[in-house]
């Protein structure tokens, strides 16, 4: 048993060394798909473009007009705006608000009158429009603020808020480690379904089921030079996760690893389940894609939360291997969360990668046609 | 009991009836050729044999290899058997030695023993001195060479090989049928399947398939004795013409063979009574011979007589 196994590996480890190509793809795609996803799925919103029409013109205005240019959050417009027709702004896309400041803007704020601002928001990206709103009013709150006397405050009372784990709230922080559960499921899976499926195409099956080899072996020998390559794989995105777009990594290095290498079996155990039931190449990837991808963005609570769901989605969330490692990566990369918390999502994915085995051992016809 | 018994095997695919009810024994120590043309039936049954796809269901059906029943036990004479599929099955990224290296291992050949085996293997085909080269890079003989060799490091003592030879050029091909003969004369059984009508005649069998049904089963010499009719060859260069204007002839059958013309009468006439006709189709009579029916004439011969039943 141990011997056929280690003799089918090694087969599989020359066919992948005498691929370069293959294996350049392997090591090159996750990487680059990290870095499209990762600034691509940003919902952080920054360096918004707004026009100021100052028809105050005082130096209070202008100060103003300093400040909101000097956050991070605001940039001037490339083009003049005209101010009889700051709309024209929003429509052409120049801006996404205006921000008009009337004549009367100095001495009202020097007497402690009160005074409306104008803000014209561009509502057709609500998430946006939504920014440009909280963030115009963080800047005038904080300009107010440096202008008062030192012995007076703001009248009102004012909510501190505290933001955890995550605290500059940075999405990519909270994308990223459900990015590399999905790149490294649909990689994972890819990688294996075509390997039975290969053989069975090319006529080698032909020769290699009449000798004395077990289905078992052919299984377990073909899985696991892919678990190296695979794990690989996983800690290559999540270092560059770190170095590109700073997700801390709170939790164990090791605990990462284990969950790592754990989840990229069983995501090759789907793929070996598919090349078992299937009789090509090009019908096994398809598979791959469509049963990983899916399943992976909308049902792992990547982006929509599972508990929203509805009963039966909820339920088939449970055979979503990513579910469990975007949880425990969440967990120990964000949170620091230790090994024995995590043991739910580990043994969830541990039974699952069984039954996937079990299935395709089963599934696995030692017959040709 | 004879090594290797098959008895009523059929095989439909949806409508298709590839083998229906073909039965062959083989003796140990025997080669014997499955003779037949494309779609006959031979990869068929070579496959049930190696329990590579099922048979249909038939209560009467058996078996067996050395008094195993295939169906059941496989496991258990996979390692009697060598199989050598119609296409290459080797893997062509792999080196001629790795592949060699993976099939031994399968088999439990691996150290000093697998090394033993490897050099015997290099005697027996030539390849030694292009161990390191790919197998996808190799010539169509080579390539056969090779998959002999890996069907045979286990010194399995029944080789089942289905066209071995086709795509190969002729000096390969008789190596390789010399090949073969040397382990026919070290006690191994051998059945192949050929399209070649030379290669059947140094068999010790030949059995002839086609549409899924024996037709007859002889030795090369009887079955070309079993040749109904007389047989003349005319040395002339076979156009398409000539053969429709001579089998036009009442009573004269004109084929194709080789850079000739096969002629065939029936037993009681003589070519001579057709001497006025075929100068009129533009042939010396005196140019045509008499002589011994071959293998092919006959295999011919049955597949005609078969399709006009």
């Amino acid at each position: 048993m141990l011997g056929n196994i280690k003799h089918i590996a090694r087969k599989e480890i020359y066919h992948i060394l005498r691929d370069p190509r293959s294996l350049v793809i392997v090591f090159a795609m996750p990487v680059m798909m990290t870095f499209l996803y990762g600034f691509a799925v940003n919902l952080d919103i920054e360096r918004i473009t707004l026009a100021i029409i100052d028809y105050d013109q005082t130096p209070s205005s202008r100060a103003l007009v300093d400040d909101f240019y000097n956050s991070t959050y605001f940039d001037r417009p490339d083009k003049e705006i005209d101010s009889w027709n700051p709309e024209e702004a929003l429509k052409a896309q120049d801006a996404a608000g205006v921000l008009t400041i009337r004549h009367g803007f100095g001495e009202a704020l020097e007497r402690g009158d009160e005074f409306a601002l104008g803000l014209m928001i561009d509502g057709s990206d609500n998430l946006l429009g939504a920014a440009v709103n909280a963030y115009s009013n963080g800047v005038l709150l904080k300009f107010l603020q440096d202008r008062l006397p030192p012995d007076f405050e703001l009248p009102g009372i004012t909510i501190s808020q505290q933001v955890l784990y995550n605290p500059d709230l940075k999405s990519s922080h909270f994308f990223v480690p459900a990015i590399v559960a999905i790149i490294l499921i649909m990689i994972s899976a890819l990688l294996t379904s075509v390997t039975i499926a290969r053989e069975k195409e090319t006529g080698t099956m032909e020769q290699l089921l009449v000798a004395p080899v077990l289905p078992r072996e052919i299984l377990i020998g073909k899985i696991l030079p892919y678990i190296v390559i695979a794990f690989i794989d996983g800690m290559l995105v999540l270092l560059f996760a770190k170095l590109v777009f700073g997700v801390p990594i709170v939790g164990s290095l090791f605990v990462l690893a284990i969950f790592t290498m754990v989840y990229v079996a069983t995501s090759l155990s789907i793929g070996i389940l598919i090349s078992s039931l299937v009789q090509t190449q090009q019908v096994a990837m398809m598979f791959a894609l469509v049963t990983t991808l899916l399943p992976s963005i909308m049902l792992s609570g990547f982006i929509f939360p599972i508990k929203n769901m509805p009963t039966v989605l909820q339920v088939i969330s449970h055979i979503v291997p990513a579910r469990y490692f975007i949880d425990a990566t969440r967990g120990i990369l964000l949170k620091g969360t230790g090994f024995v918390l995590l043991l739910p999502q580990l043994g969830a994915l541990l039974a699952l990668m069984l039954v996937l085995l079990v299935v395709a051992g089963k599934k696995f016809k030692a017959r040709i046609g | 009991m004879s090594f290797l018994e098959a008895h009523h095997v059929s095989k439909s695919y949806g409508d298709v009836r590839a083998l229906e009810r073909f039965s062959v024994t083989i003796e140990k120590g025997e080669i014997v050729a499955l003779l037949g043309p494309d779609g006959a039936g031979k990869t068929s049954f070579m496959r049930i044999l190696c329990d590579l796809i099922d048979a249909d269901a038939d209560a009467e059906m058996s078996l067996k290899i050395d008094g195993v029943d295939v169906r059941k036990d496989f496991a258990k004479v996979k390692p009697l058997v060598g199989y050598m599929p119609q296409t290459f099955s080797l893997y062509p990224d792999l080196s001629i030695e790795e592949n060699m290296t993976f099939y031994a291992g399968i088999y439990g050949f691996t150290g000093a023993a697998y090394r033993q085996k490897r050099d015997q293997m290099y005697a027996f085909s030539n390849l030694g001195p292009f161990a390191k080269r790919r197998a996808g890079a190799l010539s169509g003989g080579m390539k056969q060479k090779l998959a002999l060799s890996c069907a045979l490091l286990h010194d399995p003592k029944l080789l089942i090989l289905d066209e071995p030879t086709t795509g190969v050029d002729p000096l390969s091909r008789r190596q390789f049928w010399e090949m073969l003969l040397e382990l026919r004369a070290s006690g191994v059984t051998i059945l192949v399947a050929t399209p070649y009508m030379d290669e059947v005649e140094r068999t010790d069998r030949a059995v002839c398939i086609f549409g899924g049904r024996k037709l007859t089963e002889a030795s090369p010499k009887e079955l070309a004795r079993q040749f109904e009719g007389r047989i003349y060859y005319l040395p002339q260069s076979p156009s398409r013409e000539l053969i429709e204007r001579l089998d036009a002839i009442d009573g004269l059958e004109a084929r194709r063979f080789g850079s000739g013309v096969h002629l065939y009468t029936d037993e009681r006439t003589e070519i001579t009574v057709f001497d006025g006709s075929l100068r009129n189709a533009g042939v010396d009579p005196a140019q045509i011979e008499p002589i011994e029916p071959s293998v092919e004439d006959r295999f011919i011969q049955l597949m005609e007589q078969e399709t006009v039943q």
